[in-house]
């Protein structure tokens, strides 16, 4: 680079670049907390729902599974799976069930869930499908 | 080595490579239970795999920082570092609690762990990457904090350059950024906004400048190119990193609920995360096609221009692959991403991290400049069976990923997730045998830290100043 363009010129830029887009990051993120009541329905989150997520995250759901597309890529995606199996009592099934008996299929485990933990698991599923995801994903399958 | 303290980092680097070797086996269990759905079921189950193999990555990179940075600073300083007894005891202390966590993924079923160590009290668990304990992240924050004083001290108290300050800002931006790891909401969109501050705000922001700052440290030391000139390139580099990357994080808030209007900042800033790259790139050969001397350590070399090229490519252009919007609407999620992630951080961090091993190495187990011309063989022929295995990886995830979005999201009757993975498993055996070989560059990689021969020393004594 030239002599035109000296050090101090470019840690300025650093510096006030930096400043710049933090703050500008900060009033976005101010203006999606506004925004977001609207989008993520957090009306709906009941304390059943709040301990669907707990159970959801004390057994790792996310070390196999996608949810809203995010986590691991070994099972289907969960954020929608409220709608495509068409309520609650497919999932509860489905857990209770596992693992499968299929030799060479990917394994889901046991994981021993009551019952009071099973529905708390459906009523954080069935919120998780209900959030504005700009149309995500795009279809049913995940 | 001018400092004798430098040598707190040896530990380091020794820790950081025994944990690569576990990372890339639960890498290599989880590649053949992708294909073999019962390999080690109920024993070992891809979740847990899956959270060694990521854990092990975060905490053998931080093992890395750690030592180049008290490899780096006294040097940049000139002084001794400030505290080396504390070094040492905050190695110890971080390397059996990491091992105790992962001794816990395996051997006690996750929700147990979660009992265990009082997860309920402040619930932090379960969440991709952050998977450990919430006791463990206390303890990771205890250590960065000791780590943090003893660097800064050290720093505030000698010479401070253009390389220790933007080291220790992104090592301090490091701190900050974790401390979201303890802000669990209930509320799943908030949960996942947050997330994103720890992880994109890390790998696409402040580890962006280590990953400068100790680039700059080995190319300033190999080319001997003047100092202010190397300078002013990793300001402009960091400048336009943080420029981009921080509005970048947007390319995160597509789908997650968060307004649509991040689909127009996410994609516009992201797009323009490739550059930063693109002129390490420029900046690494440059410097080295400048130089003014002729450093024996050529293995060295090879890793510095290998960091910023692959990081090129796996961070800049798979990264621009799938960060538009439209794209990312039916890519995300997908092995679009894993191949992404794999290359990204095999060529920035893992890269950056062999960088200054292979560069400090010799000088902390007493050897003049350089190894012997034997042992730089070795460690350069595993330079490249990493390096091309690690990109077939990534093509065959590509491949994987191309099909899968197709299948799945694309076409007229998309065929279930299950259904579809069945039908691309070719791929991931294809992958798994490039994982293979990169097992072997790795071994590869640690014969040659045992390949004797004479060591390299400076062929003048001006070549040395
Ligand atoms: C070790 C990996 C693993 C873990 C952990 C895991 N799953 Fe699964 N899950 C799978 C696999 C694999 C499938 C697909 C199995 C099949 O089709 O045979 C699956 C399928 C499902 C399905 C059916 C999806 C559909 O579209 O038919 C549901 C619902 C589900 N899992 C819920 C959960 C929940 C809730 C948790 C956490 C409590 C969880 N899973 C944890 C691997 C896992
Ligand atoms: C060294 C720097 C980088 C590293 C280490 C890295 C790593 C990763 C990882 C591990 C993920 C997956 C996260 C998850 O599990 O959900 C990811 C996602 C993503 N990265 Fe990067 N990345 C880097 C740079 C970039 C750059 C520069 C871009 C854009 C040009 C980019 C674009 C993306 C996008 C769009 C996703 C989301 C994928 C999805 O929707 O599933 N990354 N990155
Ligand atoms: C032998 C080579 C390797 C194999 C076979 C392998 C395999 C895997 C598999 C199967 C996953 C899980 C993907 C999923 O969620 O479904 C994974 C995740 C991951 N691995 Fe590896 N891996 C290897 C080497 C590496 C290396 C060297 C790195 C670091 C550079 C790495 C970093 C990661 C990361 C960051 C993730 C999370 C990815 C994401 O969320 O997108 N792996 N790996
Ligand atoms: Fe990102």
């Amino acid at each position: 680079m030239s002599e035109i363009f000296t050090k101090s010129m470019a840690r300025n830029i650093y510096y006030g670049g930096s400043a710049f887009f933090i703050l500008l990051f900060l009033a976005l993120t101010f203006d999606t907390s506004i925004a977001l009541p609207k989008r993520d329905h957090r009306e709906n989150i009941t304390p059943q729902v709040a301990q669907g997520k707990v159970v959801w995250e004390v057994n790792d759901c996310v070390g196999c599974h996608t949810l809203l597309g995010e986590g691991s890529y070994y099972a289907p995606e969960l954020g929608n799976v409220y709608k495509r199996r068409g309520g609650g009592a497919f999932i509860k099934a489905w857990i209770k069930m596992m693992p499968t008996n299929i030799p060479g299929r990917r394994k889901m485990p046991q994981f021993n869930l009551s019952e009071e933990e099973l529905d708390a698991l459906v009523a954080f599923l069935k919120w998780s499908s209900e959030i504005d995801t700009a149309g995500w994903p795009p279809n049913i399958e995940g | 080595m001018q400092y004798s303290s430098q040598s707190v980092a040896k530990p380091y680097f020794i820790a950081a490579i025994g944990l690569f070797v576990g990372q890339i086996l639960f890498g290599l269990i989880m590649g053949l239970q992708y294909v073999v759905g019962d390999f080690l079921f109920p024993l070992i189950p891809f979740n847990v795999a899956r959270m060694v193999h990521t854990n092990l990555l975060i905490v053998w990179l931080l093992f890395g920082f750690m030592g180049a940075s008290y490899y780096l600073v006294p040097e940049e300083s000139e002084k001794e570092l400030h505290s080396p007894r504390l070094a040492i005891a905050l190695f110890w202390i971080f390397l059996i609690a990491g091992a105790l966590t992962i001794v816990g993924y395996l051997l006690v079923p996750y929700a147990r762990l979660a009992e265990l160590t009082g997860d309920s009290v402040l619930p932090t668990m379960g969440r991709e990457f952050l998977e450990q304990p919430t006791i463990t992240k206390v303890g990771i924050v205890i250590v960065i904090l000791g780590f943090l004083y003893n660097i800064g001290m050290t720093i505030l108290q000698g010479r401070k350059t253009v390389v220790s300050i933007v080291l220790l800002t992104g090592l301090v931006g490091l701190a900050v950024f974790f401390l979201f790891a303890f802000y669990n909401p209930e509320n799943l969109v908030l949960d996942k906004y947050y997330w994103w501050w720890v992880v994109h705000l890390w790998v696409e922001g402040v580890w962006e400048l280590i990953l400068g700052a100790i680039l700059a440290f080995v190319l300033i030391k190999v080319t001997g190119v003047d100092r202010e000139i190397i300078e002013k390139w990793l300001y402009v580099i960091i400048a336009m990193t943080l420029i981009t990357g921080i509005l970048g994080t947007g390319h995160h808030y597509y789908w997650i609920g968060a307004p649509e209007y991040w689909q127009w900042w996410g994609s516009i800033f992201s797009a323009l995360e490739p550059m930063p790259f693109f002129l390490m790139v420029i900046y690494a050969f440059t410097m080295v096609n400048k130089r003014r001397r002729e450093h024996p350590n050529k293995a060295a070399t090879l890793w510095a221009l290998g960091t910023a090229v692959m990081a090129f490519l796996g961070a800049g252009v798979w990264g621009f692959l799938h960060t538009l919007s439209p794209v990312n609407y039916y890519t995300h999620g997908t092995q679009i991403t894993a191949a992404h992630g794999h290359l990204a951080f095999y060529g920035a961090y893992v890269m950056i991290v062999l960088t200054m091993i292979s560069y400090a190495m010799p000088m902390l187990r007493g050897r003049a400049a350089a190894n012997s011309n034997k042992a730089q063989v070795w460690e350069m022929w595993s330079f490249w069976l990493m390096t091309v295995s690690m990109v077939f990886i990534t093509l065959f995830l590509t491949a994987a990923g191309v099909l899968q979005v197709y299948l799945q999201r694309a076409t007229e009757n998309p065929l279930p997730f299950m259904v579809v993975q069945d039908k691309i498993a070719l791929f991931y055996w294809l992958r798994e045998i490039a994982g293979v070989i990169f097992l072997i560059g790795l071994v590869v990689y640690i014969i040659s830290f045992f390949v004797g021969g004479e060591s390299k020393k400076w062929k003048t004594r001006f070549d040395a100043l």
